[in-house]
């Protein structure tokens, strides 16, 4: 759904507006941003789409209209021109704003549960349709011993009576 | 006065639904056919209050009634007529009042239409929707009332949020509603069927239109909102991985698994406990995006309001309505005898495998979305997961699905012949590979591009293998495969088109790849060259729209010098809010579209522009209005036969078997 209402007295909810909605003359990437280098540019743009802004909801400081992405995507510019590798200026970006800047979580042990997750889920499931489709089988042609009613009707059957009922 | 009666309605729909969530289910649990016979009435009586509630708030809207908080906060006199009654939803109390408006509308449609169920499942059925419709009747009654009054009504409104001023709010949110709130049908369905006892082949029958039906809404209403954020958002993305989104894609995941897998169960009894397990599962996670949008749990754009009192209150009503029904499933489900067997590769197979993968990645977006909530929650830390993370887990687990769909198709129930099937398919598998070498040789591009685009065409192409078989077995002329086709079930052709629809929205994601874009800035007179095209800007003024003034550019698209299309990119200012707003310009040209969003103009003259050509990106929302035409095909198959039984009866009645 994209039905976002801000209320206007809420510093976040200004903050995050911003993202959205350019109430400066702000905008995502900026023709006066762009690097000469095209090489640069492209490795400029490829890491801003991995960056997060910090005062939006899940949008890139590629996509975002916020003032303090444009001031994040110029540092990496900056950094890019100085020399500095994708690592480096990640690693530069983490220690100054934490993982929450990373759009990508890193692998670590806190992570380990949601980069784990998909595989485990799936590997558990297989398993469980494996085991399920092997008791199924079991269950279906090997049925139950007779009830008592069930054997007598049987007995009575077999031996060539009719059923009383 | 139309007012204070719309709320008395609301409150007088409570009142009904609380004797519906309780006396039918007694009823059907002594044997009383009274009792039972009150759901269906009360169910209409409901969705009447309910109804006429709605109407209120909307004629406050429609009339400007400004001593009302909700139309203050949420309109404006000057504010388009559209927007004012598609404004009604635009907002927390609206939208939960079109919530279980929704909620009304498909316990009365089972009301009405499934007449020819068992008395008992029914009574059960409309009972445990009407819980649902109490708890959130509660919900808006106690905390989000839409029919406040103000003491000092202001003369004017504060304006509708400038993003929702389009009509992309007319019809993205109904329809959303309608899918994700209609699968409530199939969660009272299942507990109903756990309380009657009863789970057999019917259920599946029973519960398969209505999930059809909820599946055809949240596909629409995704591709509308998806379509919507592409317009108005100004860089031409069209899926965030934003929160919210995940919440409307998660049922969705749920709701196709669904879809599957009563298939399995209506043909063959199999899968019964995992039936019922997903109908259950795919509401809460309908539940569980409520709670995530409402509460204010995720400090996302979509929030309306922090208040923890809603939060607490929806956390609640999900904690009762999630673990109730999982409580019963698990007293219940023990007790069911197991079904049909199938060989693992069969068509039961191929759904089972299905159900995996489509399980596998709905639980890894509700991992991804919700691990920086828990994680925070835990130990403080704050970490992101965004695109980057989905793009690496939940594709891959996708993908699989494309290869297996037309596969799955062409292989028989019960014992299948994997290698019959890719015989079968031999066509499909060529095309594929033709695409993928002649893109290769002749167009170049991104190798993930090339690669999916063969299988899209692989996807398209071998959805219709089994239908096209079906209609030429036994080599049979076009003039009698003609006549088959009328014969043949509709449910085989909405099955091929839904296929077909992934397959070209997969071919239209693909060509992403060889989009262009340029980010500049250009005077009035100057051109730009983006992908084939040429934009000039011929040059820049204002006018006045109804509630806002807009800046906008007039720019000419050219192909080698011919005049393709003209465009308007536009920049709205909101006086009322003090927003703006990106009116992007687009031309569809082909499947392909032109997009150009603009800033403000600097002082010097310049417009900043950025502007895009995005070949074939039509194919995304194309390939979802066709699965949505085929899951509607499929569902205009399944409403004939419900009458199937009766029409044989009169048949047999009018020319008795002559007796020997």
């Amino acid at each position: 759904m994209k039905k976002p209402r801000f209320r206007g007295r809420a510093v976040t909810a200004l903050m995050l507006a911003a993202c959205w909605l350019a109430p400066l003359s702000a905008r995502a990437v900026q023709p006066d941003e762009i690097l000469p280098d095209p090489k640069l540019e492209t490795r400029a743009r490829d890491l801003s789409a991995q960056l997060r802004c910090m005062v939006c909801q899940n949008q890139s400081i590629d996509d975002s209209n916020a003032e303090l992405a444009r001031d994040l995507r110029v540092l990496v510019r900056e950094r890019l021109k100085a020399g500095d590798s994708d690592d480096a200026i990640r690693t530069y970006l983490v220690q100054r704003y934490g993982d929450f800047i990373l759009l990508k979580p890193p692998f670590k042990a806190e992570t380990l549960a949601l980069w784990g997750a998909p595989l485990v889920i799936l590997l558990a499931g297989g398993a469980a349709i494996f085991l399920g489709a092997r008791r199924r089988r079991v269950a279906v042609l090997e049925p139950g011993a007779l009830s008592e009613p069930e054997a007598v009707r049987l007995k009575t059957l077999l031996d060539g009576e009719a059923p009383s009922s | 006065m139309i007012v204070e009666t719309g709320h008395y309605a609301l409150v007088l729909a409570l009142a009904l639904a609380l004797v519906n969530s309780v006396l039918p289910i007694w009823g059907a649990a002594i044997g009383d056919r009274r009792l039972m016979a009150l759901a269906p009435s009360l169910a209409l009586a409901s969705f009447g209050f309910i109804a006429y509630s709605y109407f209120a708030l909307t004629y406050a809207h429609v009339t400007s009634d400004f001593s009302l908080v909700n139309v203050v906060e949420n309109s404006h006199s000057l504010k388009p007529l559209l927007y004012k009654i598609s404004g009604v939803w635009g907002n927390h109390e609206g939208s939960m009042l079109l919530w279980v408006l929704v909620l009304a509308i498909f316990a009365a449609a089972v009301a009405l239409f499934s007449t020819n169920m068992p008395e008992d499942l029914r009574a059960n059925t409309l009972a445990v929707q009407s819980w649902i419709s109490a708890a959130f009747l509660l919900f808006i009654l106690l905390t989000s009332n839409p029919f406040a009054r103000l003491q000092v009504p202001p003369i004017e409104g504060k304006d509708l949020n400038p993003l929702l001023q389009d009509p992309g709010l007319a019809i993205h949110p109904p329809l959303l509603y309608l899918g994700y709130v209609g699968l409530s049908i199939t969660y009272s369905f299942a507990a109903g069927a756990l309380i009657t006892g009863r789970i057999d082949a019917v259920f599946a029958r029973l519960v398969r239109p209505w999930t059809l039906l909820a599946w055809v809404c949240l596909t629409l209403g995704i591709a509308m909102g998806s379509y919507w954020a592409y317009y108005t958002l100004g860089w031409g993305g069209f899926w965030f991985w934003d929160p919210v989104e995940n919440a409307s894609l998660m049922p969705w995941l749920a709701a196709t698994a669904l879809i599957h897998c009563t298939l399995v169960m209506e043909k063959r009894e199999a899968l019964k406990i995992w039936t019922i397990f997903l109908s259950i599962l795919a509401f809460s996670l309908s539940l569980i995006g409520t709670f995530l949008v409402r509460s204010g749990v995720l400090t996302s754009v979509h929030t309306f309001a922090a208040d923890p009192m809603r939060g607490v209150f929806i956390l609640v009503i999900l904690v009762l309505f999630i673990g109730g029904s999982l409580a019963l499933f698990a007293a219940r489900a023990g007790g069911l005898k197991p079904g049909g067997l199938f060989a693992p590769i069969s068509r039961e197979g191929s759904l089972v495998l299905n159900n995996l993968l489509l399980t596998t990645s709905c639980a890894t977006v509700f991992v991804g979305t919700l691990y920086p909530l828990a994680l925070e929650g835990l130990t403080g830390e704050k970490i992101s997961v965004g695109a980057p993370f989905f793009n690496l887990t939940f594709v891959p687990l996708f993908l699989p699905l494309f290869i297996l769909m037309p596969l799955g198709q062409c292989l028989a129930w019960k014992r299948g012949d994997l290698l019959a099937a890719a015989q079968r398919l031999t066509y499909a598998i060529g095309a594929g590979l033709i695409v993928t070498l002649a893109l290769a040789a002749w167009r170049g591009g991104p190798a993930l591009s090339v690669i999916l685009c063969g299988v899209a065409a692989y996807v398209i192409l071998g959805s219709f293998a089994d239908v096209g078989r079906r209609l030429f077995a036994g080599g049979a002329s076009p003039a009698a495969a003609g006549r088959r086709l009328i014969g043949l079930p509709r449910q085989a052709f909405g099955s091929a088109f839904a296929h077909a629809g992934m397959g070209v929205t997969l071919l239209g994601l693909a060509a992403t790849g060889w989009g262009a874009e340029r980010i500049t800035s250009l005077r009035p007179g100057e051109s730009v060259e983006v992908g084939p095209y040429q934009l000039t800007l011929e040059d820049v003024s204002a006018r006045q729209g109804p509630n806002y003034s807009e800046r906008f550019g007039r720019v000419t698209v050219r192909s080698g010098g011919v005049v393709k299309a003209a465009i308007e990119p536009a920049m709205r200012a909101y006086p009322t809010r003090k927003m703006n707003r990106a009116e992007a310009g687009i031309a569809t040209l082909g499947l392909g579209q032109v997009y150009m969003s603009i800033a403000e103009v600097a002082p010097d003259g310049k417009l900043d522009a950025r502007i895009y050509w995005k070949p074939l990106v039509a194919l995304i929302w194309l390939g979802s209005l066709i699965m949505a035409f085929g899951g509607a095909l499929s569902l205009s198959d399944l409403r004939l036969r419900v009458g199937v039984g009766r029409r044989a009866r009169r048949a047999a009645a009018a020319n008795p078997l002559p007796a020997e």
